[in-house]
């Protein structure tokens, strides 16, 4: 007799999505559908996407999305949450949306202890442009606008959106992970599901960063950009748990 | 019923809660203030949200939200915030969001005057936000006009699924005078089946975007904004004719300065000039026929056009009438407001160049 061992989270439909062969976006996804339908909030769960690759997600959730203008999802997901506040609502942004253009929303729905979820994907690079340069690519990584290297003198150093958003008191959870192997993609899931459940408590606003891939705007292959992910990234954006705000029992 | 003395902000709140506005996101800007400051007492009382929002930006994003998720929200600001909020806007079209906001009008360009001022009619008729799209504009003569018209604006948003502007000058705002609260017609307003709060019970997902990657399917889309913009040029069209029967010259203008226009025009009766105002309440939709029709009247010599701008409602007024008749202009700008005397001194020496 068969038996199933694996198959589609119910939190995803079934239709194809449009990110290239090893973008981790597609990986994440699929966690965060895991951990909504074992919380068993797919009914009423609303997700805010962002402009950048992940643009089309309320198109790939079995649950309710709304897309929001550039960088401007936790104000979306502010006008939800207030006046909805039994509803979980996360955000799911990129970096140039969050870290650049969406800098001064994510970081005063941060400072307010906004009671939604956001994840936050840092490939470090604008993917869907075509690979401009982001608040997060690395020093000397090239991109089609820094084409010799990012250079700190003309740029500055990337931003570490986790560690920044945790120095003001409303963030009550930020932790940063990656999906580049097994142990690595059930710790972010782990981490997922407690951003949810502290949402859920109403404990404050709680965030997860995932280093993620761009193989096609890296030029590599998906491999060596998982690869890269661990050793160079997560050098400069070190994973573990950044905040953790404990609440008295 | 009895008649009450409001401020005009706080009578445009006040009617907002009592036309069911349970959201509302604002910023701190003169000359409004007293709408944020009053909501943020009174929303909580009502059962409804108030947040000060981080920027202007923020606030019509977070009007957005609430919109996405069935409820109704405004946003209030005033010139320079407005071309913030211009985003949002856009966005609010293109998902087909209700919401109301409030200009206040100030003297521009820039950071320009706190002083009141109409020179936002391009921004609010001709280009709400980028891309092909329109708005309902409102602009009230009278703190009663702009109670009644802010109650309106939540059910015209509602029915069109479209943003409603009340376009005010700051006036407006600061005036203070008595008002009548009004029972509101109860009107049949479609269901929110769109909103996004949560699956329906057959697993039915809700994606509010204002994203369509097909072209062909954008163009159709835009097809059927047109549409409703049809609709509303057909429905929604409201203007106020005074002393037009008999009019040698009609005086076009609107809020405030229609009723400065007003006074001139009485003025100047007594003098033995019969001078009319005709006042658009809607800016978008225009009422272009009604000007058209009363300025066609054999009487007329003159449609003069009197605004705080340096002439862009003018441009209505010249497109209705094609020609017809002579269209001058007046205006006084940068939150300067024009008197009653400058106004019929324009009157007259218009009348006596089409004598010479």
């Amino acid at each position: 007799m068969s038996k199933i061992v694996y198959q589609r989270s119910p939190g995803l439909k079934d239709v194809e999505t449009h990110y290239c062969p090893g973008c981790h976006h597609g990986i994440v996804h699929k966690l965060i559908a895991e951990v909504l339908t074992e919380m068993d909030l797919l009914d009423s769960a609303v997700g805010v996407c962002p402009v950048g690759c992940s643009v089309l997600a309320g198109d790939y959730f079995n649950c309710d999305f709304i897309e929001a203008a550039h960088g401007r999802a936790p104000a979306v997901a502010t006008g939800v949450k207030r006046t909805h506040p039994q509803l979980p609502v996360f955000t799911y942004q990129g970096d140039g949306d969050l870290a650049s253009i969406g800098a001064a929303e994510i970081m005063h729905a941060a400072m307010r202890g906004e009671k939604f979820t956001t994840i936050f994907i840092n490939n470090a690079i604008y993917g869907m442009t075509g690979g401009q340069m982001a608040p997060t690519t690395l020093e000397g990584q090239k991109s089609t606008t820094s084409q010799s290297g990012r250079d700190r003198a003309l740029h500055g150093l990337p931003v570490r959106m986790a560690e920044l958003l945790s120095t003001l008191d409303g963030m009550a959870y930020a932790e940063r992970v990656c999906v580049a192997d097994i142990p690595n993609l059930n710790k972010a899931k782990r981490a997922i599901k407690k951003a949810f459940t502290l949402q859920q408590e109403g404990i404050g606003f709680t965030f997860i960063e995932v280093l993620s891939t761009c193989p096609t705007n890296w030029g590599m292959s998906p491999v060596e950009s998982g690869q890269w992910v661990k050793s160079t990234m997560s050098q400069y954006y070190p994973l573990g748990v950044i905040k953790d705000v404990e609440v008295p029992a | 019923m009895q008649k009450e003395l409001w401020k005009g902000n706080e009578a445009i709140a006040e009617a907002a809660v009592r036309a069911g506005c349970k959201a509302y996101f604002g910023y701190p800007i003169t000359p409004q203030n007293e709408i944020p400051e009053y909501m943020s007492v009174r929303m909580p009382q009502a059962g409804g949200v108030f947040l000060q929002a981080e920027s202007e930006v923020a606030a019509i994003n977070m009007v957005y939200g609430a919109a996405a998720a069935g409820v109704r929200a405004m946003t209030s600001s005033s010139s320079p915030g407005i071309s913030l909020k211009q985003e949002g806007i856009s966005y609010l079209i293109g998902a087909e969001l209700p919401a109301v906001i409030i200009n206040m009008m100030r003297g521009g360009p820039g950071l320009g005057t706190i002083q009141a001022g109409q020179s936002d009619y391009f921004q609010a008729t001709r280009s709400p936000g980028h891309g092909d799209g329109h708005m309902i504009v409102l602009a009230p003569a009278s703190i009663q006009e702009a109670a009644d018209l802010v109650a309106e604006a939540f059910d015209l948003a509602d029915i069109y699924r479209n943003p409603v502007m009340i376009l005010a000058d700051g006036m407006i705002g600061q005036m203070m005078e008595p008002i009548v609260w009004r029972e509101k017609k109860p009107v049949e307003l479609p269901k929110k089946d769109w909103a996004a709060t949560g699956r329906e019970a057959d697993g039915k997902t809700h994606f509010v975007t204002s994203l369509r990657l097909q072209s062909a399917q954008n163009e159709l889309f835009n097809q059927e904004l047109m549409d409703k913009y049809q609709l509303m040029t057909q429905q929604e069209i409201r203007w106020e004719a005074h002393d037009c029967e008999d009019a040698q010259i009609i005086i076009v203008a609107y809020g405030t300065t229609a009723r400065i226009c007003q006074s001139a025009a009485r003025k100047l009766r007594q003098e033995g000039i019969r001078a009319g105002v005709f006042r658009p309440i809607s800016l978008w939709p225009y009422p272009y026929e009604a000007l058209r029709a009363l300025a066609a009247q054999s009487a007329v010599q003159s449609v003069l056009t009197v605004e705080m701008s340096l002439g862009q409602m003018v441009e209505d007024v010249r497109l209705a009438l094609g020609g017809l008749k002579p269209t001058p202009f007046y205006g006084r700008t940068g939150g300067m407001i024009p008197e009653t005397d400058q106004v019929a001194d324009q009157v007259r020496q218009i009348l006596q160049e089409v004598k010479a």
